[in-house]
């Protein structure tokens, strides 16, 4: 248990601090360009690594079962609708796997 | 202004919200479960959504540590995708109003969304940002706790496809970022290292290892 406080004690801490930045720290004063181009692609590569983590991840292996077709169908779903609400995804991807789980 | 007023303004911003508040309400739900499913328990999963409040950095902590993860793995993804703020808040800076520990405050109602819609005419507007967020911090914080509680009710998560079902939320929240081709090789290398280190490290390494894959910025 006080493993999953000091987790949210650290990260809440840091994100107040990151949400407070331009605000109160560093007002309007722009980030360096390079810092700025770092920065923001940190979110879409910590996504892509969690897609990847939660769909074949495993116990300390790769594992492909019934979650990449479910995942599968949700990436073509977003393919055709990028802005496909996240709930119907979510669902479709949920469904899909829970479907391959009964038949396998 | 005068506090009434900015009041006022406040509620339109909250008003500005409401047509978007199922999308909220339904991503507290899910985080709600997944902490359930964790084992992360009812009242540490709603402390995080108030003390936190960005929807994508709970659920990558919560995915490390659910995965076995360490603690510092846990931080670390979760820390690096919250490191986005830095950017953002620096393009509102100047629209928050008051003393140091006002705008503190306030600038924690800053997330996605909020800001996003802040924005929308062009320029950015304190009364939106401050009234959609402080609407979403209230539907996040309650849809946990009430994620929670369901999650009890649903029992094996991963029989209904739930594990499948937060792979497509990462990849739904990751869609809109892959415009830009450096976004797109920088998303592909970081799956791509997260893919290579699986089956050779302990949970949450691979995780914290795709982060260099942001380095890319720095190519001209």
């Amino acid at each position: 248990m006080t493993d999953v406080w000091t987790v949210i004690v650290v990260v809440g801490v840091a994100t107040v601090l990151f949400k407070a930045a331009g605000p109160v720290f560093l007002g309007r004063r722009a980030l360096p360009g390079k810092v700025q181009s770092v920065v923001e692609l940190l979110a879409p590569v910590m996504l892509a690594a969690l897609v990847v983590t939660q769909t074949v991840g495993g116990d300390g292996e790769l594992s492909l079962d019934a979650r990449v077709p479910g995942v599968a169908a949700a990436a073509a779903t977003l393919a055709v609708r990028r802005r496909a609400p996240l709930i119907g995804v979510m669902a479709i991807a949920a469904v899909v796997t829970a479907l391959v789980r009964v038949v396998a | 202004m005068s506090s009434g007023e900015q009041a006022h303004r406040v509620r339109d911003g909250v008003r500005t919200a409401l047509p978007l508040a199922l999308g909220p309400l339904l991503f507290g739900l899910s985080f709600g479960v997944l902490a359930d499913a964790a084992g992360i328990g009812a009242v540490a999963a709603t402390v995080m959504s108030a003390t936190t409040f960005a929807g994508s950095a709970q659920f990558g902590a919560v995915t490390v540590l659910d995965a076995g993860g360490t603690v510092v793995a846990a931080i670390m993804a979760a820390v690096f995708l919250n490191a986005r703020y830095v950017a953002i808040s620096v393009t509102v800076a100047s629209i928050f109003p008051g003393g140091r520990t006002r705008r503190l405050v306030e600038s924690q109602l800053i997330v996605d969304e909020s800001w996003a819609l802040s924005g929308r005419s062009g320029r950015f507007e304190w009364s939106i940002l401050v009234g959609s967020g402080l609407l979403l911090y209230v539907l996040w914080v309650a849809s946990t706790a009430v994620g929670t509680v369901l999650g009890d009710a649903l029992g094996d998560p991963n029989g209904l496809g739930l594990d499948a079902a937060f792979a497509a939320l990462f990849l739904t929240l990751l869609a809109p970022y892959l415009r830009g081709r450096r976004a797109i090789q920088a998303a592909a290398l970081a799956a791509g290292i997260t893919l290579v280190l699986t089956p050779v490290t302990p949970a949450g390494v691979p995780i914290v290892a795709a982060a260099a894959a942001c380095l890319i910025g720095l190519k001209r």
